[in-house]
């Protein structure tokens, strides 16, 4: 059993600290020791020396954003082969969605979902609770006790709080216990049927389109309640144009809003669906190439703070059917850092520091999560990564139980090597 | 063109908007000597005979179902017609099984109509036989546009310059769609005419003329494509009443001879007299409306017997009683 891993000779970017050079670091049991160059551990046996060089090692990724089925589709995804998944895309941490069922609204349900991470030995699995009971968008959630049982954030995900004073109450109250709301920004009344963007693709494919606007009238009108209350909305998988402008809207006023976008909102358009391809189908929807390059931009100028995956597992027959009959969602947690390195990262529209920034840093300060830093004597979440090798994607050798992914056979740029958890290897490249 | 390696129209019929013009063309031309079948008096050719043919209606349909049940007899197939109710479908079956339960019977063909956009194609995809699409969801449906451009030829001799309004609620319309796609591929000009909740918001990107006002549709067209206006429509909210509806875009023998030119008068059916179109229209001189019905088996036969590996310049020995 070694004590201590010694991470020689790698790229260590870690913007919390603002360093981007070559260096060793050491993690000491559960933390961050030492960093720095030539790092001697003498003649100890204790300690297992990994050759870093050429590679990134960054503070570990942590998805703010994930539905990982446990409890009620275990024949889908479980905590533990989720949290798994997670560790194999080089995620440390990931937030759990409350659209389980039973849905995660109450104390019991959270702990539930603290024991079963903690025997999955993996990535650390946080819970989200849900904002309304039953996620029925009528009466709120216990915030206090789901928080005191170890939720990080509220959220109603996948299905949108449409009643605007439920949205401003749920904010009022989680101010009260420091935690965001997770917001799915959807007006059920436009996007009602919908299967796809509503645009060319949607016409032509003769498929219910969902507009743009069924997100950001929801965006604007939880941007203003957030303004109202003060409390911080945390606004999911932002996909469109109009969006980013109403986020930067809301941030030039010093609003408490904060956004994520997906890999997949931010590489792939409408034009995926082609073919019905249900692989190709979530919501919010893929959208239109102005969107992506719009929403890519806002990675770069800060506009999003996070990169979440909305990681959504479904059965092989599930997809398999008709496309409007077809759930939404792709499978995200082993595609992420490849999406993002090869559309972003390659492509020259961020940098690393900002890929780590967006995928470790950020996601850590907004929900107020361990890691996210390799500042000394911080807990070890650490990934390191491959930034320039290939690899095609191949669904079949998934630690996730989902396929469900529109990147098979694609070839993509950047790959995870090792995932070290609270100062262990969850993960190891060819293991 | 004999000799040819590839079928000329691919293994499936699934929309026009895939097709070329030749395909197209070749689909029209190949029609023609099927036409003269049905006005024998024994009308049956032994074109198909041993070929079996599933016909899986999804949806209620009588006018297409019956016009391919013709056409596949005529040509002496054997069918099968499935419809979804008392079928395994009810017992929740899925699309991809029931296809597979189907094929495992040794099928050649199968003709299906599905209220979902993209089930012939999902279907084609995952079964050897040919298929032909009757219709799926909002998508297309090939074969009545093809009936439609059949019977437009037969009328002006010609699709290629022909002004051609498709009136109604495009937004819905899987005929709208496929006529768009062959009418344009066959160099007509094309324009939609219906109140803008019924339109696609993307229509202008689909390059046809929009029409907000029925008399200007009728002042510029040579034939007007009249669809049928669902009830379920009013019901969704798309607009307020049937009788607006008709006031509106209703088309009407006053309207018409107000035209500087005699317009051609198409529906898809059925129809609902009153609303979209006046029954002095229906019923009237330009109407051409039971023409298309005649016009859809023959299309059909054409369409099965390409599919099956016929030879084009075969079609008219065909019909004689030749090789397949």
């Amino acid at each position: 059993m070694t004590a201590a891993i010694l991470l020689r000779g790698g790229r260590v970017i870690d913007p919390s600290q603002r360093m981007d050079a070559i260096s060793d670091l050491l993690i000491e049991k559960d933390t961050i020791e030492a960093l720095g160059t030539n790092i001697d551990v003498g003649s100890r046996d204790d300690v297992e020396i990994v050759d870093c060089a050429g590679r990134v090692v960054a503070p570990g990724f942590i998805d703010v954003h994930c539905h990982l089925r446990e409890p009620g589709r275990e024949d889908v995804e479980t905590i533990a082969t989720g949290a798994r998944a997670a560790a194999a895309g080089g995620f440390t941490a990931v937030c759990a969605m409350p659209n389980t069922d039973p849905v995660t609204d109450n104390q019991a349900a959270v702990g539930f979902i603290i024991r079963q991470a903690a025997r999955a030995k993996a990535a650390r699995v946080y819970p989200i609770g849900a904002i309304s009971l039953g996620q029925r968008g009528e009466a709120l959630a216990e915030f206090g006790e789901m928080v005191g049982a170890g939720a990080v954030a509220v959220s109603d995900d996948g299905k949108p709080v449409a009643s605007a004073h439920l949205m401003r109450t749920a904010l009022e109250y989680a101010r009260t216990f420091g935690i965001p709301v997770a917001d799915h920004c959807e007006e059920p009344t436009l996007a009602a049927g919908g299967a796809m963007n509503e645009g060319l693709v949607s016409a032509r494919l003769g498929l219910k389109g969902v507009p743009n606007e069924a997100e950001e009238i929801m965006v604007i009108r939880d941007i203003l309640l957030a303004r109202r209350t003060g409390g911080h909305v945390h606004l999911c998988h932002m996909s469109t144009h109009g969006s980013v402008e109403l986020i930067r809207w809301g941030k030039e006023r010093g609003v408490n809003v904060t956004a994520e976008v997906c890999p997949h909102h931010l590489s792939l358009t409408d034009e995926a669906v082609e073919g019905y391809n249900t692989n190709a189908k979530m919501n919010p929807p893929l959208r239109s190439a102005a969107d992506v390059e719009a929403v890519q931009q806002a990675v770069h100028d800060g506009t999003i703070d996070v990169i979440a995956t909305d990681h959504a597992p479904h059965h092989y027959d599930e997809k398999e059917r008709e496309f409007a009959d077809a759930p939404n969602g792709i499978v995200g947690l082993e595609t992420a850092l490849a999406v993002n390195m090869t559309w972003l990262v390659a492509t020259g529209i961020i940098d690393l520091a900002t890929l780590v920034e967006k995928m470790s840093c950020a996601p850590a300060r907004i929900f107020r999560l361990a890691g996210g830093t390799l500042r000394r004597g911080n807990v070890a979440d650490v990934t390191v990564f491959d930034p320039d090798a290939e690899w095609t994607v191949d669904p079949s050798r998934f630690r996730s139980k989902g396929r469900n992914t529109p990147y098979a056979g694609q070839k993509l740029k950047g790959r995870v090597h090792l995932t070290v958890v609270d100062g262990g290897v969850v993960f190891r490249q060819g293991e | 063109m004999s000799g040819l390696a590839a079928p000329p129209l691919g293994k499936d019929l699934l929309g026009l908007e895939p097709l070329t013009s030749e395909q197209i063309t070749l689909i029209l031309d190949t029609a023609e000597p099927f036409k003269e079948i049905s006005e024998r008096a024994i009308k049956k050719v032994p074109t198909l005979r041993g070929a079996t043919i599933v016909n899986l209606f999804f949806e209620a349909s009588t006018r297409t179902r019956v016009s391919f049940e013709f056409a596949e007899k005529r040509l002496s197939a054997d069918t099968v017609n499935v419809a979804s109710s008392g079928s395994s479908v009810q017992k929740g079956e899925t699309l991809v099984d029931t296809a597979r339960n189907l094929e495992a019977m040794r099928i050649d063909m199968v003709v299906i109509r599905h209220g979902a956009s993209g089930a012939a194609q999902f279907l084609a995809e995952r079964i050897e036989s040919n298929v032909i699409n009757a219709g799926d969801g909002t998508h297309e449906h090939p074969t009545q546009a093809l009936l439609d451009m059949l019977t437009l030829r037969d009328h002006f001799k010609r699709i290629e310059g022909l002004k051609i309004c498709i009136v109604g609620d495009v937004l819905h319309s899987r005929v709208a769609r496929s006529n768009i796609w062959g009418l344009k591929k066959l160099g007509a000009n094309v324009a939609v005419c219906g109140p803008r909740s019924l339109l696609p918001n993307a229509i202008d990107e689909l390059e046809v003329e929009v029409f907000d006002r029925i008399e200007d549709a009728i002042e510029w067209a040579d034939a007007l494509n009249i669809l049928r206006l669902q009830l379920e429509r009013m019901q969704g909210g798309y607009i307020p009443s049937l009788r607006e509806y008709n006031r509106v875009f209703g088309v009407s023998r006053e309207r018409l001879e107000r035209a500087p030119r005699d317009v051609l008068i198409l529906h898809p059916g059925p129809m609902n007299r009153g609303v979209e179109i006046d029954s002095d229209v229906a019923d009237g001189p330009f109407s051409v409306i039971l023409d298309q019905v005649t016009n859809g088996v023959a299309v059909r036969m054409a369409v099965l017997y390409l599919l099956s590996g016929g030879k084009p310049e075969l079609a008219e020995m065909a019909k004689g009683g030749g090789s397949r």
